[in-house]
């Protein structure tokens, strides 16, 4: 690929000079023309295509700041002379003594939450433009892993601090772990290093936090970019460029990454650096939610605080998570039965895969709902076992699990004849809407304690959360789409 | 009619939302403390009382006595009028008492109060507010081994550090407090005292949050004028993109 005529020739002066060294023993100019200045994007991306190259400045920020954070942090949970833990207290040593060290830490607290803004707006983005079709199933994919790396990354970064929030949350969650059947308790107990969250767990999550995650993060990220340029990206008409070329080969509706989008992506940056430096030096708590009040109290492992709730990001998947109550597995069970005779009877699937999806769906209502449901008329309340042994909480931790990992699985699932939005047809348009407001509602819910009403809303925004995924090889068939234009508009 | 399809769809998941919304914990009265932050004459009272009063219990270990100078004190000022027990200026505001003989004392060890004006904010109000109704809200209980209670921190550990300020509050049978025995404060004076208190007790939680704010102001006007320049940039390139 990289032939001679793509090589550097030196213009006669030093660096023109030092530049040809280079070319002729690193792809330099090949890597920067197949990636900027001859890669050819849509030129109709509009304000949802800004989010990917904000995700990369902020991971870029993440990193930086993290470096000089851990120049002055220390993972030790042992209490200092006046009774503190040693990281809370280095924590606070960076906010007041460290020069400039509360603007790093508030950028990293805030990073860390505008990481999250930015990420869930790009993959809306993917649903509104079926970014995710076809042949971008490996790009939804890896950016799927680089969400639950984000997600890990966040969760050990969020015990660092050890404040009472960092410390109950990391046991709430670590323990979930615990409902797994047989091997539950020896494994979170394996992850914690200990009995309960203490200073191993504090040094091990330190380690996932600085150097594992980041590093798994980072490969992702660079393959994410390398799918993309492989297959060129989509764009808010869902049309391939691909299919109209000139005769030097580029798509007559692609335009350079490099200068149009770079400059382009510079004003997002600067409107995004505006809105973000309001929260950092104006609000960097953002009222409890980025930095939670509580977790300004030194951990206590004596003291659990009335009310735990996980930060923002975590919300709405730990809100399908406390859904899950015994008397609602039959429900459940009931709701993806009553979804395989939708979807799947219909498909092209093989015979013997609709029959076994039949057969488990059947054996585990059977199993576990008809139980609850004859013990709910005759007056017991199984309130944690529900029979065979599996605790609701099991079914909660699959059921979060599964919240994200379906996410995965949209490229499948979508059998529209149009990838994007403007021509899809009113159901997409309702159905995608109705999903919006239940993530919503579930990452509202999942910020308050739970009450029987509130369970309830988000039993019933968690049926609304999966329907729009496992209805959707039905109900993007049925949808009356517009055609497509040819080309890109506007 | 599509619309009104949508709005049949979305109402009912409004009306359940609000319903979820209503609050299942009781409702915690706080009175609004008075802005002094930036008031400094407020914030040397507010630290004198603070060392006077509270240093002996509570310790402030993330605050260094020299960083006082934020509030327009000199060292030999510090030195001379707020330093009982440490003997440099940049030493951290610590105590002698330790944690296990207050735990027997009190029932509860005295919590560090560096950054209490942060950790006590709350959906009620802001971390000053929930201070500043706090030390106001001491009444006596003889039902209390240190004879007082508290009606927005009840059964609490710590005893009236004030009283001789404020007076002893009683709990009248409409849970309304009143001074029963007046102190060497009349009521006025003991709110803007406390005022002053907790304006130092939020300086404490976040000495650098004026200049912050100053800085961001800055910081925002810069990124305003680099966006004008950006967006001009990006504009001069696209000219010939149709
Ligand atoms: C005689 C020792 C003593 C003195 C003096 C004292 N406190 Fe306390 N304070 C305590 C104890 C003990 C507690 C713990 C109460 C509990 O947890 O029940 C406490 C708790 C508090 C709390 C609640 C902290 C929290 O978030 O739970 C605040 C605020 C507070 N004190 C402020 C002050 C201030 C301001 C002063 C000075 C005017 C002061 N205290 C003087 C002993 C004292
Ligand atoms: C660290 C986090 C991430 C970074 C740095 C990142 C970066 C990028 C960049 C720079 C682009 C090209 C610009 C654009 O189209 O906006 C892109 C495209 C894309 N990303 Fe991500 N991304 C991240 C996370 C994710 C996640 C979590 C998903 C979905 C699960 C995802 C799905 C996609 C898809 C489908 C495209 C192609 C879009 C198209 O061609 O229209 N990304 N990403």
């Amino acid at each position: 690929m990289a032939g001679s005529e793509n090589k550097y020739k030196s213009d006669g002066t030093l660096i023109g000079g030092a530049l040809e060294w280079v070319d002729a023993r690193f792809p330099a100019t090949s890597l920067w023309k197949e990636h900027l200045s001859e890669y050819y994007a849509p030129k109709n991306f509009n304000f949802w295509y800004f989010f990917g190259s904000l995700a990369l400045l902020v991971l870029v920020l993440q990193i930086v700041t993290g470096i000089f954070l851990v120049m002055h942090f220390k993972p030790d949970a042992s209490l200092n002379a006046s009774g503190v833990p040693v990281a809370f207290a280095s924590v606070e040593y960076i906010m007041r003594d460290v020069e400039w060290g509360w603007l790093i830490r508030y950028l990293h607290s805030t990073g860390a939450s505008a990481f999250f803004v930015v990420v869930y707006l790009h993959m809306f983005r993917g649903l509104l433009y079926g970014s995710y079709r076809k042949p971008r199933e490996l790009i939804w994919i890896f950016g799927l892993l680089i969400f639950l790396c984000l997600m890990g990354e966040a969760f050990f970064g969020y015990l660092l601090p050890w404040g009472q929030m960092s410390y109950w949350g990391a046991q709430v969650i670590v323990n979930l772990f615990s409902a797994i059947p047989l091997i539950g308790p020896d494994l979170s107990e394996w992850l914690r290093g200990d009995y309960v969250v203490g200073d191993a767990t504090l040094n091990r999550f330190f380690s996932f936090h600085v150097i594992a995650m980041p590093l798994v993060l980072l490969g992702l990220v660079a393959a994410h970019i390398i799918a993309l340029h492989e297959v060129g990206s989509n764009n808010p008409d869902g049309v391939e460029i691909k299919k109209h070329k000139d005769a030097n080969g580029i798509p007559l509706d692609g335009i350079p990454f490099h200068p149009y989008y770079t400059m382009k992506d510079i004003v997002g940056v600067v409107v995004f650096l505006i809105v973000f430096s309001a929260i950092v030096f104006f609000m960097p708590e953002f009222g409890g939610y980025f930095l939670e009040f509580n977790n300004f109290i030194p951990a206590d492992p004596l003291k659990t605080p009335p009310h735990i709730a996980p930060v923002w990001y975590f919300t709405p998947f730990y809100s399908v998570l406390r859904a899950v109550t015994s008397d609602f597995i039959p429900f459940l069970w009931l709701f993806i039965a009553a979804i395989g005779m939708i979807c799947v009877r219909p498909s092209k699937l093989p015979l013997l895969v609709k029959l076994g999806y039949l057969g488990f769906v059947g054996a585990m209502f059977v199993l576990l709902g008809v139980p609850a449901v004859l013990a709910g008329w005759v007056g017991i309340k199984l309130t944690s076992i529900v029979f065979v042994g599996l605790e609701a909480k099991f079914w909660g931790v699959v059921a979060m699990g599964a919240s994200v990992v379906i996410i995965g699985a949209l490229p499948w699932l979508d059998h529209s004849p149009v990838k994007s939005i403007r021509y899809k047809g009113p159901i997409y348009k309702i159905v995608l809407a109705l999903f919006v407001v239940a993530f919503f509602i579930l990452g509202y819910l999942g910020v308050l304690a739970p009450t029987p009403m509130r369970t309830l809303v988000s039993q019933i925004c968690t049926l609304i959360y999966f329907g729009f995924f496992l209805l959707m090889p039905w109900y993007s068939q049925i949808d009356k789409c517009k055609p497509e234009p040819e080309r890109v508009t506007g | 009619m599509k619309k009104r399809m949508t709005a049949l769809l979305f109402a009912p998941i409004f009306a359940l939302l609000t319903t979820a919304a209503q609050g299942a914990g009781a409702e915690l009265h706080l009175d609004k403390a008075p802005n002094k932050r930036t008031d400094n004459a407020a914030l040397q009272h507010g630290a004198k009382i603070f060392v006077n009063y509270c240093l002996n219990c509570h310790s402030a270990s993330y605050m260094r006595y020299n960083r006082l100078q934020d509030i327009g004190l000199s060292d030999a000022q510090i030195r001379e009028n707020l330093m009982f027990t440490a003997e440099k200026v940049g030493e951290p505001m610590r105590i002698a008492m330790t944690r296990a003989d207050a735990t027997a004392w009190f029932g509860a060890a005295p919590p560090d109060l560096t950054i209490v004006a942060r950790s006590r904010a709350s959906e009620f109000g802001s971390g000053p507010d929930w201070l500043y109704t706090y030390l106001r809200s001491f009444y006596r209980d003889e039902a209390r081994p240190t004879g007082w209670n508290n009606t927005v921190f009840e059964n609490v550990g710590m005893p009236h550090a004030l009283w001789e300020l404020q007076g002893i509050q009683v709990k009248g049978a409409d849970g309304k407090l009143s001074v029963e025995v007046p102190g060497k404060m009349t009521p006025e004076q003991y709110d803007e005292a406390v005022a002053d208190l907790v304006a130092y007790l939020q300086y404490m939680g976040e000495p650098v949050s004026e200049f912050r704010k100053k800085l961001g102001l800055m910081v925002i006007v810069f990124l305003g004028i680099l966006l004008v320049f950006a967006y001009a940039l990006k504009r001069e390139y696209w000219k010939d993109v149709h």
